[in-house]
C-alpha cells in the first residue's frame, strides 16, 4: 500500500498535442480513486503514465515516497488490468499469474501458495488454473486478468477500462466484485471509465477530466450535488441534468425561464442580481407541486414509461429548451399536458454561460 | 457455395483426378524405373509396372554410384544437402525473426528505412549478386564449407516481411502486460512472441527447407572439393557419366532419394503449416 502524487503532471506528444494540462492529484493510501470522462480526454493516458507506459512530460510522479518518473513499470510495484485482459494466450491460466513472479525470481513453492491464494479469491477452480485464456468466458478471463494484478501484491492498482468488454450483466456483478476485492484487500486504486455509474459506485472519489484538464475531483455525491462546471453536471447522473439559458430577476432572489419562475436559495449565491446564467436543474428534483396554482408549469412533449419511472420531456412557457423530469412510478400523462411542477431551491445550481463554471 | 448438383461434381472430380494424375504419374515412373535394371530401361517399350531391383538399385545408388560419373554413392550427399537446406531454414528463420523483432518493437532512427533496405533485397537474389557473393565468399575462405553453401542464402526479406506481419496482429497491451510484468525485450521476444509465433515458423521451416534443398546453382559454384557436392547436383552429374549410356535406373532412384526429404518434412509438418498460413487468431 502506498499513496500516489501528480503534481503538475503534463503530457505533450512528438507531435505537439498536448494530452494532459497539469494535474494535481493526492491519492491516499488505500483509497479508490475514479478517473472518469468522456473518450478521448486523456484518463488513460493519465493511467498509463502512472503505470510508466507513457512517458511524464513534466511534473512529478510519485508512488510512496519514491519518484517513479523515470522507473520502469516493473520496478514502480504497480499492477494494472487492461480492457482487453491482455492474457498471454499460449499460457494456461497459473502460468498467467505466475509469469510476473518468475520473472522476479520467486521460489516455486511462495509462486503457488500465492497464485492458489489469489485463485481461491476469485473463486477459479483448480481445473480452470489448467485451461488457457481462450477456453475461458469473458467474466472468467476478466478474473483471471485481476488474479495476474493481485499475486503481485501491488502498492497501486490501475484499472483501465475493466469491465468495458463484458455484457451489461455481468459488469454489474463484476463491478460489485471489483468494490468488496479492493475493499477487503485494501490496496490503492486507480480506476479508469467512460461509464459514470461504474465511477459513481466504485470511486470513494472521483476525478473528472475533460480535454486534458481536471474538471472536478471530489467524492460522488459532491459531484452530484456540487458540480463544479456545466461539463461535470451534465455528465455525472442520469438521465442528464436539464440546462437552459435563463435570467435572474432584479432582486436577485429568482431565476426566470420563459415566463416560468424558480425560487432561488437564501445566502448561496451572491452577485447573482439581473444577470444570464444557465440555469441547472435534475430531472429527479423537479416534482410534480400539490395545486395547480404554481409558478412553473411545463408543458409536456413527449412521456415515456420505463417501469419504476416516468420520464416526461416538456419546456417551460415561451422558452423552446427540452427539460425532462423524473417522476417515481407510473403516472397518466398526455403529450400536451400543462404540469404544475416545485423544485426546492437548495437543488437549484446557476453556472455562468462564459467559463461554464459553477455560480455560488 | 453449396450446391448439389450431380454433374458439378462429377465434373469437378474428373478435374481433380487429371490434375492428380499428373502430377503423380511421372513419379509413378520414376519409382518404376528405378525398379529394374540398366539393359531393361534402355528398351522400348519403358515398363509401368515395377521390377524386382529396388533393393540393388538402392544399394548402388547409395554407396557406390555410377562408374564414369563421379564414381560415388549418394549417401554422403544426402547427408550434405540436408545439412545445408536445415542450417538455410533455421538461419533465415532467427535471422528473420530478430530483424523483424527489431523493426517492430524498438523505435530507433530510420526504423523504416532499415525496413525497406531489407525489403528492397528481395529484388536481389543470389542468381542476380552470383559474382561479388562469390568473391566475398572466397575472400572469407568459405569455398568448400557447409558455412558457404548457407549464410549466403539465409538473409531472407520475405521471410522478415511475414513475421514482421505476424507481430503487428500481437496486441500491445501483452507487451505493456509483460513489461509490468518486468519482463525484458529478449525475454518477451522468448516468453510471448517465439510461442505466439510457432505455426507462423513452422510454416516458414516448410517452405524453406524445401528452397534451401532445391538450391543448385550456387552449390555448383562454391564447391569444388566432392565431399561437399549436394544431392540435386549429383543427379546432374550422374547424366554426365562419359562414354557410357546413362543408367537410368541408378539415376530415378537418386532421384527418389532426393525427393523423399522434402516429402516428409511437408507430410509430417503439414498440420503446422496450413495453420500457420491461414490461422489469424491470436
Amino acid at each position: 500500500m502506498a499513496q500516489v502524487r501528480l503534481d503538475q503532471i503534463q503530457k505533450t506528444y512528438p507531435n505537439g498535442f498536448k494530452a494532459i494540462h497539469g494535474v494535481d492529484v493526492e491519492i491516499a493510501e488505500g483509497e479508490f480513486i475514479v478517473l472518469v470522462g468522456p473518450s478521448g480526454c486523456g484518463k488513460s493516458t493519465l493511467l498509463r503514465m502512472i503505470a510508466g507506459l507513457e512517458t511524464v512530460t513534466e511534473g512529478t510522479m510519485s508512488i510512496g515516497d519514491r519518484v517513479v518518473n523515470d522507473l520502469e513499470p516493473a520496478d514502480r510495484d504497480i499492477a494494472m488490468v487492461f480492457q482487453n485482459y491482455a492474457l498471454y494466450p499460449h499460457m494456461n491460466v497459473f502460468d498467467n499469474m505466475a509469469y510476473g513472479l518468475k520473472i522476479r525470481g520467486l521460489a516455486k513453492a511462495e509462486i503457488e501458495t500465492r497464485v492458489k491464494k489469489a485463485a481461491e479469491i476469485l473463486e477459479l477452480t483448480d481445473e480452470q488454473l489448467t485451461r488457457k485464456p481462450r477456453q475461458l468466458s469473458g467474466g472468467q478471463r476478466q478474473r483471471v486478468a485481476m488474479g495476474r494484478a493481485i499475486v503481485r501484491e501491488p502498492s497501486v492498482f490501475l484499472f483501465d477500462e475493466p469491465l468495458s468488454n463484458l455484457d451489461a450483466k455481468l459488469r454489474v456483478q463484476m463491478r460489485v466484485e471489483i468494490k468488496r476485492l479492493q475493499e477487503r484487500l485494501g490496496i490503492t486504486s486507480v480506476y479508469v471509465t467512460h461509464d459514470q455509474v461504474e465511477a459513481m459506485t466504485l470511486g470513494h472519489r472521483l476525478i473528472v477530466l475533460n480535454a486534458g484538464v481536471v474538471e472536478q475531483l471530489g467524492t460522488p455525491i459532491e459531484l452530484y450535488e456540487r458540480p463544479a462546471s456545466v461539463f461535470v453536471a451534465g455528465f455525472i447522473g442520469s438521465p442528464s441534468m436539464n440546462f437552459a439559458a435563463a435570467k435572474t430577476a432584479d432582486d436577485g432572489r429568482t431565476v426566470q425561464l420563459g415566463g416560468a419562475e424558480f425560487a432561488l436559495p437564501d445566502g448561496i449565491f451572491t452577485d447573482t442580481a439581473d444577470r444570464d446564467v444557465i440555469l441547472g436543474i435534475r430531472p429527479e428534483d423537479l416534482t410534480l407541486a400539490a395545486g395547480n396554482d404554481s409558478a412553473t408549469t411545463m408543458t409536456a412533449s413527449l412521456v415515456e414509461h420505463l417501469g419504476a419511472d416516468t420520464l416526461v420531456h416538456g419546456y417551460f412557457g415561451t422558452d423552446r429548451s427540452d427539460m425532462t423530469i423524473r417522476l417515481g412510478g407510473f403516472h397518466h400523462i398526455a403529450d400536451g399536458d400543462a404540469l404544475a411542477l416545485q423544485v426546492v431551491p437548495e437543488k437549484i445550481h446557476l453556472f455562468d454561460p462564459e467559463t461554464e463554471k459553477r455560480l455560488g | 457455395m453449396v450446391e448439389n448438383r450431380p454433374m458439378v461434381t462429377l465434373i469437378s472430380h474428373i478435374v481433380l483426378i487429371l490434375g492428380v494424375l499428373t502430377i503423380a504419374f511421372p513419379i509413378w515412373i520414376t519409382f518404376v524405373a528405378a525398379t529394374h535394371d540398366a539393359v531393361r530401361m534402355v528398351q522400348i517399350p519403358l515398363p509401368l509396372w515395377p521390377g524386382g531391383m529396388f533393393f540393388e538399385n538402392l544399394e548402388q545408388a547409395l554407396l557406390k554410384g555410377i562408374e564414369g560419373a563421379t564414381g560415388l554413392g549418394v549417401g554422403f550427399m544426402l547427408l550434405n544437402s540436408l545439412v545445408m537446406a536445415l542450417m538455410i531454414a533455421c538461419g533465415k528463420i532467427a535471422i528473420s525473426l530478430l530483424s523483424a523483432f527489431a523493426i517492430v518493437y524498438f523505435r530507433f532512427p530510420f526504423r523504416m528505412g532499415f525496413f525497406w533496405m531489407i525489403f528492397i533485397t528481395l529484388m536481389l537474389p543470389v542468381e542476380v549478386r552470383i559474382i561479388p557473393t562469390f568473391e566475398v565468399v572466397a575472400n572469407l575462405g568459405m569455398l568448400n564449407t557447409y558455412w558457404g553453401l548457407s549464410i549466403p542464402l539465409i538473409a531472407s526479406a520475405t521471410a522478415t516481411f511475414m513475421f514482421r506481419q505476424t507481430f503487428l496482429t500481437i496486441p500491445d497491451e501483452l507487451l505493456e502486460a509483460a513489461r509490468i510484468d518486468g519482463a525484458g525485450p529478449m525475454q518477451f521476444f522468448k516468453d510471448i512472441l517465439l510461442p505466439m509465433s510457432r505455426t507462423n515458423i513452422a510454416a516458414l521451416f516448410v517452405i524453406l527447407f524445401i528452397y534451401g534443398w532445391n538450391q543448385y546453382l550456387w552449390p555448383l559454384l562454391v564447391t569444388t572439393d566432392r565431399d561437399m557436392y549436394t544431392i540435386v547436383m549429383g543427379i546432374k552429374q550422374l547424366l554426365e557419366a562419359a562414354e557410357q549410356a546413362p543408367e537410368w535406373n541408378i539415376i530415378m532412384m537418386t532421384t527418389l532419394l532426393a525427393m523423399l526429404p522434402p516429402v516428409a518434412v511437408v507430410v509430417f509438418m503439414q498440420k503446422l503449416f496450413v495453420k500457420g498460413l491461414t490461422e489469424t487468431e491470436k
